[in-house]
């Protein structure tokens, strides 16, 4: 299809021009933590919040100033130096300020300053809460440099610097084993999806000469098809490993060690929607690569079944919403590689999310609080009761999460559901009955959370606080005394379930975000106006009655029956299977780890015996048959005689024998 | 008289000299079948230079006996230094400086 022409690159000018205020300010608070060590750790919690605040103000700021201008004159740049030149690669660092960067930098430092709050008081007892605030701010410049940068290299810093925050807030708990190894999971997993990012960014050098947004948007025409497709796969592969995509999806639950807000901020509403971000500001490209954009719809089709499967098997109440955020990006990958039909509504199910999915987190968070960092849900039941706030906020993410009828999922993912019915005769069926089936099974398990958390008998009564962790100095208390927490987490929970609430009805109805994004990811196309296998329309009545069945499923399941406080170990063959994470852990040791593994001994082998070999085996043979020709200076003089007399002697017979014939 | 006759000869005293460097061990001994080689090709080249009309043989001959003259001096001193610290003349005996 035709690709509409892109909009006019303009210079930042007005209040644009303090852009640059969106990354420094929390780099500097960053800094100034990091810096200044233990001096600053009576204010530096407030310097990390206040910091990200002014952001937000920033970037409330400049979208005023964006809504204030005509639509064609909204894809603003704002250079602020040349980063570096090396022969024909000329990098520029500068911010892009369009409508997608500014919905974004809104999203991470409006939903970023509730979490930052939040994190004031979750992490008071902490005694390293400024370094955490510290890694908090890094995370965030980071994030911001890489929605704001204006070109692919750019993005690249930021997409580490987050990979970096993101494995320095998983491994935040540095006495606990399970954290380190996490870190390094997620970081080493992350790897593999920059090397594609990385050779994505190659080959747009090597075919365009430049890695600027606005030059390779306006040149992708140029591009060969086998580029183009080589380009977007590798763009896919950088956007699995960060976004937790199948097959590199097995990081993401592991990374529920670090502290409860960097797994609502970092693992649900920020970081883990860059993959979403780069596939939508790459939406000049993949328009052009239809196999591309196949295989992105394949890829978050089978992730959104896949996390919802897992999650229905875990008791682990941050790994279930761990897999629903897994499941739930897989609904925004396959949107975004639906085109057109589905750009708008990946980024409205992402906005939705970061409000739903954060709040959710943070209320996973405050129950943790008050039950003595507790998260086996079997340990839980009739919290309502004792927390009300966050048992009501709570609820508010979760309906909008299993898509109740006109809270936030439901318009979202009614809309990426009904797009998928677009994506032609086959793959419609397929992706819009895989995106129907993972509603069902959002409803039971999110179902299941909620009645094992919040309602039932309080099966917490009769036991005893477990420590979490061996190497933790302090003792658990005696008995689990639920309380509310205090109003820095409390605030924050309900303003994201506001958020929750409304945000999808906002976005979504009037198509407010599609029309404001329509500068930067193109015309918005409604599901209905191209052929579906299935009457859009019908896809909300659909949607309702699978939820309605997931949450009726799990009431039987959880809420009729009484909740083994431990697990139960005769299970179905299935459930085995969801609770190995369907053998991602096993097939990824299998396929990847232990490759490698035997590759890399092989490559020692190899060298200590083969590359050392000849190198030591020529040193052993020189030195050995000089040992023996050393023999020969025995010391007596006429020995030495003899042998001047024998060259001699054949030294002439040569030269005589070659006169003779010459 | 022909030529060849002298050349035959210092190839004859050349031989011997040699001969005597490789199978006798008193050191004064192997130094005159040394001298006795520098004076076979001594010989050899005054011969060339009447053969040939030019005296550059000769020359050569006359610098020859001057460097066989300084050697003298020196080996003399060496093989006295050796028989004074090992009371013999035999170069067999003096074969530390090996492997």
């Amino acid at each position: 299809m035709a690709a509409a022409p892109l909009p006019e690159v303009l210079p930042a000018e007005g209040a644009a021009g303090v852009a640059w205020l969106l990354v420094a300010l929390p780099a500097l608070g960053a800094l100034v933590l990091f810096v200044g060590g233990r001096r600053t750790d009576r204010w530096g919690h407030l310097l990390g919040v206040a910091t990200v605040v002014a952001s937000f103000v920033v970037a409330a700021v400049l979208f005023a100033g964006s809504l204030a201008q005509p639509v064609e004159e909204r894809v603003r740049e704002l250079p602020l130096y040349d980063w570096f030149a090396v022969g024909a690669l000329n990098v520029e660092f500068g911010l892009r300020i369009d409508p997608l960067s500014i919905t974004f930098a809104l999203l991470i430092t409006g939903v970023g300053s509730l979490i930052h709050i939040y994190s004031v008081g979750y992490m008071s007892h902490d005694p390293e809460r400024r370094k955490f605030f510290a890694q908090l701010n890094l995370f965030v410049a980071a994030m911001l440099v890489l929605v704001l940068g204006n070109g692919f290299v750019t993005l690249y810093l930021g997409w580490e610097g987050v990979g970096l925050a993101s494995y320095l807030l998983i491994g935040f708990y540095t006495g606990r084993r399970t954290a380190g190894s996490a870190a390094k999971k997620a970081f080493l997993m992350n790897r593999v999806g920059d090397v594609g990012l990385a050779l994505a960014i190659f080959i747009l050098f090597l075919d365009l000469g430049t890695t600027q947004y606005a030059e390779v948007f306006a040149r992708a025409g140029e591009l060969s098809p086998g580029s183009l497709t080589a380009i977007t796969l590798l763009l896919l592969l950088g956007a699995c490993g960060k976004s937790g995509q199948f097959p590199l999806q097995a990081w993401l639950p592991d990374a529920m060690e670090g502290p409860t807000p960097v797994s609502a901020l970092i693992h649900a509403a920020t970081m883990v929607t860059a993959g979403v971000y780069l596939i939508a500001r790459a939406n000049p490209l993949y328009d052009l690569a239809p196999v591309g954009q196949l295989v992105v719809t394949i890829v978050g089709a089978i992730t959104l079944v896949l996390g919802a499967i897992i999650g229905c098997a875990y008791d682990d109440i941050k790994k279930v919403l761990a897999y629903s955020t897994v499941s739930q990006i897989g609904y925004m990958m396959l949107a975004v590689g639906l085109g057109p039909v589905g750009y708008a509504a990946a980024l409205a199910h992402l906005l939705a999310h970061g409000f739903f999915k954060a709040g959710l987190f943070l209320g996973a968070g405050s129950v943790m609080h008050g039950m003595a960092d507790e998260t086996d849900m079997r340990r839980f039941g009739g919290l309502w009761r004792h927390m009300p706030v966050t048992f009501w906020t709570f609820t508010f993410g979760y309906l909008a999460l299993i898509g109740f009828p006109f809270l936030s999922g439901y318009f979202t993912k009614d809309l990426i559901i009904e797009a998928s019915l677009t994506a032609g005769p086959v793959a419609g069926w397929i992706f819009g009955v895989a995106a129907l089936l993972a509603a069902g099974l959002t409803a039971f398990y999110m179902t299941r959370l909620m009645l094992m958390t919040f309602f039932g008998p309080e099966r917490w009564r009769d036991l005893h606080p477990r420590r979490i962790d061996p190497s933790d100095l302090e003792d658990p208390p005696e008995h689990y005394h639920p309380h509310e927490s205090a109003s820095s987490m409390t605030v924050p929970m309900m303003l994201l379930a506001v958020g929750s609430i409304g945000a999808g009805a906002f976005l979504v109805l009037g198509e407010r975000l599609a029309d404001y994004l329509e500068p930067s990811i193109g015309a918005f196309v409604e599901p209905a106006e191209l052929p579906a296998v299935f009457p859009t329309g019908l896809v909300p009545v659909f949607a309702s009655i699978l939820m309605v069945a997931g949450a009726g499923a799990a009431y039987l399941a959880v809420g009729r029956r009484p909740v083994p406080v431990e697990r139960p170990q005769r299970v179905s063959l299935p459930v085995r299977a969801a609770r190995a994470d369907l053998f991602a852990n096993a097939i990824n040791e299998g396929l990847i780890a232990r490759p490698g593994i035997w590759l890399s001994r092989a490559l020692v082998y190899l060298d200590n015996r083969g590359v050392d070999g000849a190198v030591n085996g020529t040193a052993a043979l020189l030195g050995g048959s000089s040992g023996r020709l050393r023999r020969t200076q025995t010391g007596f003089v006429r020995s030495y005689a003899l042998t001047i007399l024998g060259g001699s002697v054949v030294l002439v017979a040569a030269l005589l024998t070659v006169g003779a014939f010459s | 008289m022909s030529p060849t006759i002298y050349l035959l000869l210092s190839a004859l005293l050349f031989a011997i000299g040699a001969v005597g460097v490789l199978v006798r061990r008193n050191a004064i001994v192997v130094f005159m079948c040394i001298e006795l080689m520098l004076n076979a090709v001594n010989l050899t080249l005054v011969t060339f230079s009447r053969i040939n009309g030019s005296l550059g043989g000769q020359i050569m001959a006359f610098f020859v006996m001057v460097v066989a003259a300084a050697e003298v001096v020196v080996g003399l001193s060496i093989i006295m230094a050796i028989f004074r610290t090992r009371r013999t003349t035999s170069v067999d005996d003096a074969n530390l400086l090996k492997y």
